[in-house]
């Protein structure tokens, strides 16, 4: 109770404090102190529900489990990790891109609301207030993406705006129909979209209603998810913003979008009894697979190199929920979400080093060891060479994908594949030979990437039983 | 076929043929209120049927013998149309005769043989005016056709009166999809009496003009026998209108008094349908004929909008 | 059929209506006065269904429905339009009898999709479904198919309004928190959308989207 106040209360005191003062010099570090008190506060929260259970809160409207839980903690801790990272890219960028008060002021405040969206969303029982928080977190993230003001980054926001609004007034649509169905048999009232209520009496649910519904569900939620066809904001939108917007666009938003999408799975399969959802998760998560790793091929510019990558990863997991495999989905979700954000830390700092974001012009990164290695390390990981914990859950990935629907496989190896060629030749051709950069005003933030990456490896050579007992827990409420 | 079934048939078809042009004046009269005109008085159709008979016909050297016939044949459709329209009572002895359909049938009849004889002197106006006739007419036929289903599947029936029966005299019902057909048929009825969004009747200019394209070339009686049967016509459409949308009044089978109320209440509707008519040609301007299709599209989109409203509401 | 029910359709269908007619229309005004005559009709199905129901949360959400979709958005609509001086929207992407045709088919497309939906709905409205998920899917044809940008958010707003209507004519509304923040959320975009306008234009000199289209995009 007190836990979730405080990890959502935290965040939103910080958007209106840092809304006042963000442009004071001091802001950064108050931005990274707030994200450090949620953190704490989601720590305190996860013990909690380890030691006692699940637990409904504030009149019902709050719904935490193991599930959510362990999301909660990993936003909370991106985010303090990203954070971090901001204070000294935001004063680079101050410096290089001649951001003023306004923009600087703006950006604090809502990178805090951005947070805060997110864990409102994660943790709310309501599925009428997991859609506003969402489309809360749209408006929020359109703002951050359109900091610069310049054309590019204008067009990049327009288009995430009209599409996720688009997608997300479709996913408005399927939790009507879920109300609407539950309605009959929870009766009208509140307690009708309450995913608690919903969740016990999900085998009385009409069938083809929550069929209809899931779909206009899957179509409005993974559009935020970023799955293919309805990917084409999210290259651009991590394109344009600052370096951090994309490292927890990629790390959180997508993941959180998810487990909006598998909250609403679980609800229909219990009404459905049948592979329905299952299949429609398994034929987008495949295509998406499919079709970013060949695009990745196509791309010029370091920030939509690895927003491409983010598609492959998110169809990775939407299909791994469908085979079945939660527990190698719900570890892809953590280890992509450290690994990606580290790789935009790094890449955050490349660019600035460099001036541009066209690979071609940027090289010798390897003269600023935290950059170099870092995004050399974070590329190998998020390609999945073990002894990284990428190559773990993609192996566990694989095995039940041959197990289940062995067609897949090869199909799944070959976009891998792909991806593999496409960002290991071009990282490696940035981060060696003849440096065309200068050194940044402000030291570069290696913490944050240091900490992600060796978290990653942890993850890859050992998972404390702790944490394995708590990732089987939450597979086994996916069902 | 009882007496009165065919008292009212005369009856009605004697009413329809003599009041058409007054209503066509009531049109013109409204119009000259609304633009601030004196106008020429509602009796002004009369006086120009009267003029044209006197005179004596010109005809073209090289027209054929259809060219003198189709002025009869047409006027002949349109009163053949006027008797199946139910406007005064529903108990009418040629309703069985011909349905909703055939009544499109008789009206697309009429528009083959005057674009026929628009084209039969082979002047370039006529071959013009034929072809844009056509093109308004293949559009807005469908859209006539969709607006009648509507109303057939309320009733079961493709017969008007059946239809008329059933709207006017069960338990009073909303039906939505009468009022995308409503919208649909009024579009229908500017399009096909050459009213103005589409044509203009008061207009000889000839990049617009449709219906006085292909009338050009007839004088005297024959023109007046034309002008006399695009006024029945007119008519006709707005009793289709009332007896679709508004068919409160119109006397049931063998109600004697029921005709005594009928006529007044027509004649109430006939001159507010009248004003309403003038009223929409005062405040919407004339479109280029190239819009016209645009138009008869919408048209026929509300007419199918109108049917799949009614499956999905079932009223 | 009860008379409230009916009337209900009767709403439904001029809801319809109103969507077809912002499909074709060109004026930028004419589609602000339409967007507020669609709210308008909202709040008479909300008051009607509230009414027949006794639904007394349905008052405020109508109420709430007349505030900022009658009143407010319309209000900043229109200043937007006059201080950037655009009223006309003449270049629609399709023409508009083919924008008609595809509405016509998408219109058939969710009534199939609603009649079993419908047909198991236990309230007065039961068959609205339907025409609200067809409303819904004709603002997002009006996006794809306008190139400037405030066609683009009417054509947004008025499917959050197709959306509400779903909600209260399916299920006699959601729970009033539901309302709210969905109100917030709308009302907030439309202000950052305002905001975009201005920058947009100042560097596109234009509100005409397909000068956004050179950026390389997949």
């Amino acid at each position: 109770m007190m836990e979730i106040l405080a990890v959502l209360g935290l965040p939103l005191m910080g958007g209106v404090l840092l809304a006042l003062w963000g442009h004071r010099s001091r802001a950064p570090e108050l931005n990274v102190l707030v994200s450090l008190g949620t953190f704490a506060a989601s720590i305190l929260l996860a013990v909690k529900i380890l030691l006692t259970g699940p637990m409904i809160a504030l009149d019902e409207q709050f719904f935490v489990d193991s599930f959510n839980v362990f999301l909660v903690v990993l936003t909370a801790f991106v985010s303090f990790t990203t954070a971090m990272f901001s204070r000294p890219y935001m004063r680079n960028e101050r410096i290089l891109s001649s951001l003023s008060n306004y923009q600087i002021r703006l950006y604090h405040s809502m990178y805090q609301v951005f947070c805060f969206t997110m864990l409102l969303a994660l943790t709310t029982n309501n599925l009428g207030i997991l859609w506003v928080a969402m489309e809360g977190a749209t408006l929020a993230t359109v703002l951050l993406v359109s900091l610069y003001r310049t054309r590019e980054s204008l067009e990049a926001a327009w288009k995430y705006f009209i599409l996720c609004g688009v997608g997300i007034a479709q996913a408005l649509f399927g939790t009507i129909l879920i109300y609407f169905a539950a309605e009959k048999v929870l009766g009208a009232g509140g307690t009708a979209l309450l995913w608690t209520h919903l969740n016990a009496a999900k085998g009385f649910l009409e069938p083809t209603v929550l069929s209809i519904a899931f779909v206009f569900l899957l179509i409005g939620y993974g559009t935020k998810v970023g799955l293919v066809p309805l990917h084409s904001w999210l290259p651009d939108a991590h394109a344009e913003g600052p370096t951090p917007v994309s490292a927890v666009l990629s790390g959180l938003l997508l993941n959180v979008a998810l487990y909006a999408v598998v909250r609403c799975k679980i609800l229909v399969e219990g009404a459905l009894h049948n592979r329905f959802a299952d299949d429609l998760m398994m034929g987008f998560g495949l295509l998406s697979v499919l079709t970013a790793a060949f695009l990745l091929w196509r791309q010029k510019d370091i920030k939509r190199l690895f927003g491409y990558s983010s598609i492959e990863h998110m169809g990775l997991i939407t299909f791994s929920f469908g085979i079945g495999a939660n527990f190698a989905g719900l570890l892809h979700m953590t280890v992509h979400s450290l690994t990606k954000s580290a790789i935009f830390f790094a890449v955050g700092h490349a660019v600035q080093r460099s001036g541009t974001k066209t690979m071609d012009s940027i090289r010798g990164l390897i003269q600023s060891p935290a950059i170099g290695w870092g995004l050399m390390l974070g590329a190998l990981a998020i390609l999945g060479m073990p002894p990284f914990g990428v190559f773990t859950s993609e192996f566990l990935i694989l095995t039940h994908a041959m197990q289940s629907h062995p067609w897949t496989t090869p199909v799944l190896l070959l976009a891998l594949g792909v991806a593999f060629a496409a960002i290991f030749g071009k990282v490696q051709s940035m981060v060696w030979g003849e440096s065309t950069g200068e050194n940044l005003p402000h030291p570069p933030a290696s913490l944050p990437i240091l900490l992600h990456l060796s978290l990653v490896l942890l993850l890859g050579l050992y998972i404390p039983p702790h944490l394995a007992k708590w990732y089987h827990e939450a597979a086994r409420l996916i069902g | 076929m009882n007496a009165f079934g065919i008292f009212t048939q005369l009856l009605q078809l004697l009413l329809t043929v003599l009041l058409a042009p007054l209503l066509l004046g009531w049109v013109n009269q409204c119009r000259a209120w609304l633009q601030n005109r004196k106008g020429a008085g509602i009796e002004q159709p009369y006086r120009k049927l009267r003029k044209l008979f006197y005179k004596d016909a010109v005809i073209a050297n090289n027209a054929s013998p259809l060219f003198r016939m189709v002025p009869y044949i047409l006027f002949g459709s349109m009163c053949l149309a006027a008797a199946i329209v139910p406007s005064l009572a529903t108990d009418l002895s040629f309703s069985a005769a011909a349905d909703a359909i055939a009544l499109v049938g008789i009206f697309a009849l009429a528009r083959i043989f005057i674009s026929l004889a628009a084209m039969d002197i082979g002047t370039a106006f006529g071959g013009m005016g034929a072809r844009r006739e056509m093109l308004v007419g293949f559009l807005a036929e469908p859209a006539l056709l969709m607006v009648l289903f509507t109303a057939s599947l309320i009733s079961h029936s493709t017969s008007l009166t059946e239809t008329v029966e059933t709207l006017a005299h069960r338990h009073f019902e909303i039906y939505p999809s009468m009022a995308f057909a409503a919208i649909a048929f009024l579009m229908v009825l500017l399009a096909e009496n050459a009213r103005i969004p589409v044509d203009n009747p008061a207009s000889h200019l000839e990049l617009t003009m449709i219906h006085e394209a292909m009338i050009l070339e007839y004088s005297a009686r024959h023109l007046a026998l034309i002008e006399w049967a695009s006024s029945i016509k007119l008519f006709a459409y707005v009793s289709i209108g009332i007896a679709l949308f508004v068919p409160w009044g119109i006397a049931q089978a063998s109600d004697w008094l029921g005709i005594a109320f009928a006529l007044p209440i027509l004649i109430a509707k006939l001159l507010a349908g009248g004003f309403g008519l003038a009223l929409i040609e005062t405040v919407m301007a004339k479109q280029r004929i190239f819009r016209a299709p645009e138009f008869m599209g919408t048209a026929f989109l509300f007419g199918v909008l109108g049917m799949l409203v009614h499956f999905l509401l079932g009223a | 059929m009860s008379i409230s029910s009916q009337f209900i359709n009767l709403l439904a269908s001029i809801l319809l209506l109103l969507a077809f007619a912002m499909l074709s229309q060109r004026r930028i005004k004419s589609l602000i006065r339409l967007f507020m005559v669609q709210g308008m009709t909202l709040v008479v199905s909300t008051i009607v269904i509230a009414v027949t129901t006794n639904q007394s949360h349905l008052y405020s959400s109508a109420l709430l429905t007349f505030a900022l979709k009658v009143v407010i958005l319309p209000l900043i609509l229109y200043r937007l339009i006059k201080r950037l001086n655009v009223e006309w929207d003449v270049e629609t992407l399709l023409n508009i009898p083919s924008t008609m045709l595809v509405g016509i088919a998408i219109v058939i497309v969710s009534f199939n999709l609603a009649l079993p939906i419908s047909h198991l709905a236990g309230t007065i409205t039961r068959s609205t479904i339907g025409i609200a998920m067809a409303c819904v899917l004709l603002s997002l044809l009006m996006m794809i198919t306008r190139s400037k940008a405030i066609s683009q958010v009417i054509g947004f707003l008025s499917m959050e309004n197709s959306l509400f209507f779903a909600a209260t004519s399916t299920t006699y509304g959601m729970p009033m928190v539901v309302e709210l923040g969905v109100a917030l959320d709308v009302l907030v975009g439309v202000l950052i959308l305002g905001v975009f306008f201005f920058q947009i234009r100042e560097k596109f000199e234009s509100l005409d989207l397909k000068h956004l289209e050179k950026a390389e995009g997949e």
